[in-house]
């Protein structure tokens, strides 16, 4: 069972990821920096939410800041499976039905690993589509607010509920709202199966993949297979993009204003480094020092801004496919399990995992997670996406 | 050997607009109590995002526009990263990649001509707050009401010779700036870094650099750079220290600069473009309707005043301030006479501010109320005396003209009869001095006149009495 921060609220209620202010909630991002943080509002997404009469069933952990695998490194505590593998406490919680959905904060596939792993559903947003104000913010050029659910039908509807044009977001898209009902039939789509990413994934990984591409062609979709040769640099330029704006973002915990401060100071120098020190992970700091490093003077130019164009050629190689595919298919993680490990290991592990996931956040792209497995849309082919994944659910109840 | 000092400037300038740069909080930093100007944005709350304050753009490219310089069409916020109390978020919001503005220039003049001084950029950026340093309790204290207030911050190349010239920019982009809106260029609204090096005349290589940091004051400004010209020469002519590149302090108390911690000099501030904050794209339409909304030069608003028949005096007291001449011209479209206008401004206005320790450009009265007042006189409704008494109401009392002349029974001191009942009881009661004035004194008018205006208790209109006594002394000779 997923852990709540919170005291549950059961019902027919959503759930909150701790990186997304909810007002009268602690919010502390899965991290002792923001111990006791009460935020000063809501996010705008759940303001949404509840607008559109959604009951806040409370909040749920997150590894901190959202940076890790699944939650593991989380100070709120890790959510392990049955199995004793570990799971996303989120995603454990709508997968029991203790909650219809939940919002989660997507900034590098943990909520899509996930869901992969605990069988239920997340889409991630085209960027700009639903508006990251209230958002703890790390990686502000990639992060999206996603929706979690059982089914797609839930997906769609808690995603109408949220997204649309919010002018506190300056890179919020102009669309006031959004109708995430496509009119193509699924059987005269066509969706290529990323050769790449799914030849590097472990045996059980590959096998959904192959699993779900019979299905779809069961159901009168053209399967291929593409490639997508600048997979492996997506990843890297996403790594970089990430960690220099979360090491950005971060700077702002400095234990001055709000949050944790350590009690062991002298001068204004030691209470900056002592509170961050004892405020972050082993993770969280090995983010920082590598984002700190790669936009740094001698850096700056063969590292940020080489990411920032291989973001621009990933696109395009992308948007190419997107010419003859209405999605492209690929597992959502590198494998069907995985056990605690030891923080050291944390990067490493999330820089392997991340090639799965980094190409939407690196290009904007909306993904959904369905059948334990990842499809990739063009921008604003969200609710096409949803289909696919709608007539996926339908095949597999046959 | 003889030496000339190269300077080069960096001017950051408060812009005059209603809102911070990046959220909605009001803009102006010397207002409010310490902390009551700021919101969960501006203080670097985690969730909240910055949306860019188009007016701040379009004052920048104003900016721009007054020095001569290139508009870039594509222009970008980037994040510059440090540590410091006074920053709510540990970096600060500005331009380094693509500022809004290159490559202009400025013509200055001093007493030995007239030089022409490069703009090398304007960027527009986020200020910090401020700490406040309190000796009684040995704390500090940090006020975020300055924090993202927008700025401008014009770096110069290093043309300048002289503080002089130095004076006369700094001077320069004042008027300009205040008279086209962007900045009320109050005090500590323009804050001046300054790099001094010197090298032989006629060189054309650079010495070594120093930089004094955030002055504010223009004569702090002139002192500082007299001292470091002479410390630099000092140390290159006869060998008192040897210089290295630095940042320095000015102390205006001690009447010296101090070095830096050097740890400033090497920061990496780790500039990134802002992901938050979208590529500013400047079409042609934009830019056109700037220009079209630039506000008339003073160069532009003399000729205009010259050819409405204002003395050089006159034209030069209203174009020294930007409110006066909108006061001017408010005047004007709403059909008061131009000399009208001016005497009652400048002289009028001009008056009682000074009496209530005020200047010029402190004058705030709606045209609508001083051309009331200004009719009622010219239609001898009241008299020009009971006017000034109406206008210093207006000012400072917030008063109606019209509700203030009823309620204090103004109208009547203009009214002929009422004035010809004084001036007939005063001749009635000094009847030496109309013997002595019809006896061919003609001083002797000056004692009837003046206890004519002690009776109106300073409320007669002079010419009205002067005609007035005139015309009854003649029926008495």
């Amino acid at each position: 069972m997923g852990q709540f921060v919170t005291e549950i609220r059961p019902g027919g209620a959503i759930a909150v990821d701790d990186t997304i202010q909810v007002k009268g909630y602690e919010t502390k991002a899965g991290s002792r920096i923001l111990e006791g943080f009460q935020p000063l509002f809501g996010a705008e997404a759940v303001e949404r939410l509840e607008k559109a009469g959604y009951e806040i069933a409370g909040k749920t952990a997150v590894g901190e800041f959202g940076l890790d695998l699944l939650g593991e490194f989380s100070h709120s505590g890790a959510t392990l499976g049955a199995s004793g593998g570990l799971r996303g406490a989120a995603a454990e919680l709508a997968a029991a039905g203790t909650v219809k959905g939940a919002l989660c904060a997507d900034l590098n596939g943990a909520p899509r690993r996930a869901a992969a792993l605990s069988g239920v559903g997340f889409v991630k947003p085209t960027y700009g589509t639903v508006s990251r104000y209230g958002l703890i913010p790390c990686a502000c050029s990639g992060e999206q607010i996603g929706v979690m659910a059982k089914s797609a039908g839930d997906m769609r509807g808690l995603l109408e509920a949220v997204a649309g044009h919010d002018p506190k977001d300056g890179t919020s898209l102009p669309t006031e709202s959004y109708d995430y009902a496509d009119g193509k039939a699924v059987s005269e789509m066509r969706v290529g199966v990323v050769k790449e990413l799914t030849d590097a994934a472990s045996d059980g990984a590959r096998a959904k993949v192959q699993a779900q591409a019979d299905a779809l062609r069961g159901l009168g979709v053209a399967v291929g297979e593409v490639s997508l040769p600048l997979a492996d640099a997506a990843r890297t330029a996403w790594n970089i993009l990430l960690c220099a704006e979360t090491c950005n973002n971060l700077s702002r915990y400095d234990g001055v204003k709000f949050g944790y401060r350590s009690p062991d100071y002298r001068n204004i120098d030691e209470l900056y480094v002592n509170s961050r020190t004892e405020g972050f992970n082993f993770l969280t700091k090995a983010v920082i020092l590598y984002g700190s490093d790669v936009l740094s003077k001698g850096r700056y130019f063969a590292c940020y801004d080489k990411a920032l164009k291989v973001r621009r050629l990933v696109w395009e190689q992308s948007k190419a496919l997107f010419e003859n595919y209405d999605a492209l298919l690929c597992p959502a993680c590198g494998k069907t399990e995985y056990q605690p490990y030891d923080i050291k290991e944390a990067f490493g592990a999330v820089f392997a995992e991340s090639f799965y996931t980094a190409i939407p956040n690196l290009t904007g792209f909306p993904s959904v997670v369905c059948g334990g497995v990842q499809l990739i849309g063009d921008a604003l082919q969200d609710g096409r996406l949803l289909n696919l994944a709608e007539a996926l659910e339908g095949g597999a109840a046959k | 050997m003889r030496y000339e000092a190269v300077i080069g400037l960096e001017t950051h300038v408060e812009l005059a607009t209603k809102s911070k740069i990046f959220c909605s909080c009001g803009g102006h930093s010397a207002k409010g109590e310490p902390n009551t100007r700021v919101c969960p944005a501006c203080a670097g709350m985690p969730g909240m995002l910055p949306v860019t304050n188009k007016r701040v753009v379009e004052l920048a490219m104003r900016a721009g526009l007054l020095l001569n310089c290139q508009i870039s069409r594509y222009t970008t916020f980037d994040k510059k990263s440090y540590y410091y109390p006074d920053l709510p978020c540990s970096y600060q919001i500005t331009q380094w990649f693509h500022p809004i503005c290159r490559e202009g220039s400025v013509e200055v003049t001093t007493k030995d001509g007239a030089r022409t001084i490069g703009i090398k950029q304007i960027h527009m950026e986020e200020d910090a707050g401020k700490l406040v340093h309190d000796d009684w309790t040995e704390t500090t204290l940090v006020d975020f009401n300055r924090t993202s207030v927008p700025l401008i911050e014009i770096v110069s190349k290093p043309d300048f010779r002289t503080a002089d010239e130095v004076m006369a920019y700094l001077e320069k982009l004042k008027t300009m700036f205040r008279f086209a809106n962007i900045s009320e260029c109050e005090e500590g609204a323009m804050r001046c870094d300054v790099n001094i090096s010197i090298r032989p005349e006629g060189s054309e290589e650079l010495g070594v650099r120093t930089e004094i940091k955030n002055m504010s004051s223009l004569s702090s400004i002139r002192r500082a750079i007299q001292y470091e010209t002479a410390r630099h020469l000092d140390a290159v002519e006869r060998g008192t220290e040897t210089l290295v590149q630095e940042t320095r302090r000015w102390d205006d108390v001690k009447g010296r600069t101090f070095s830096m911690r050097n740890k400033e000099t090497a920061a990496d501030y780790r500039y990134f473009p802002d992901p938050n904050l979208m590529p500013i794209l400047i079409g042609d339409d934009w830019l056109r309707r700037v220009k079209d909304e630039m506000p008339a030069s003073v160069e532009e608003k003399t000729a205009e005043y010259q050819s409405k028949g204002l003395s050089a005096k006159e034209i030069a007291s209203l174009t020294a301030e930007r409110v006066l001449c909108d006061l001017f011209d408010a005047l004007i479209s709403s059909g008061r006479e131009p000399k009208e206008a001016a005497s009652w401004i400048l002289t009028e206005c001009g008056g009682i501010l000074r009496k209530h320790g005020q200047v010029m450009g402190e004058l705030d009265i709606a045209p609508e109320k001083l051309s009331r007042i200004m009719e009622k006189v010219s239609g001898n409704e009241i008299n020009r005396a009971a006017g000034r008494k109406v206008l210093e109401a207006v000012l400072y009392e917030g008063a109606d003209p019209d509700e203030y002349c009823e309620a204090h029974d103004l109208s009547a001191q203009g009214d002929a009869d009422a004035v010809r009942q004084v001036v007939l009881k005063v001749l009635d009661n000094t009847p030496a001095a109309v013997r002595d004035y019809l006896g061919g004194k003609k001083k002797a008018f000056q004692a009837l006149f003046g206890g004519c205006m002690k009776e109106l208790k300073g409320n007669g209109d002079p010419q009205v009495i002067r005609a007035l006594l005139e015309e009854e002394l003649a029926k008495r000779s």
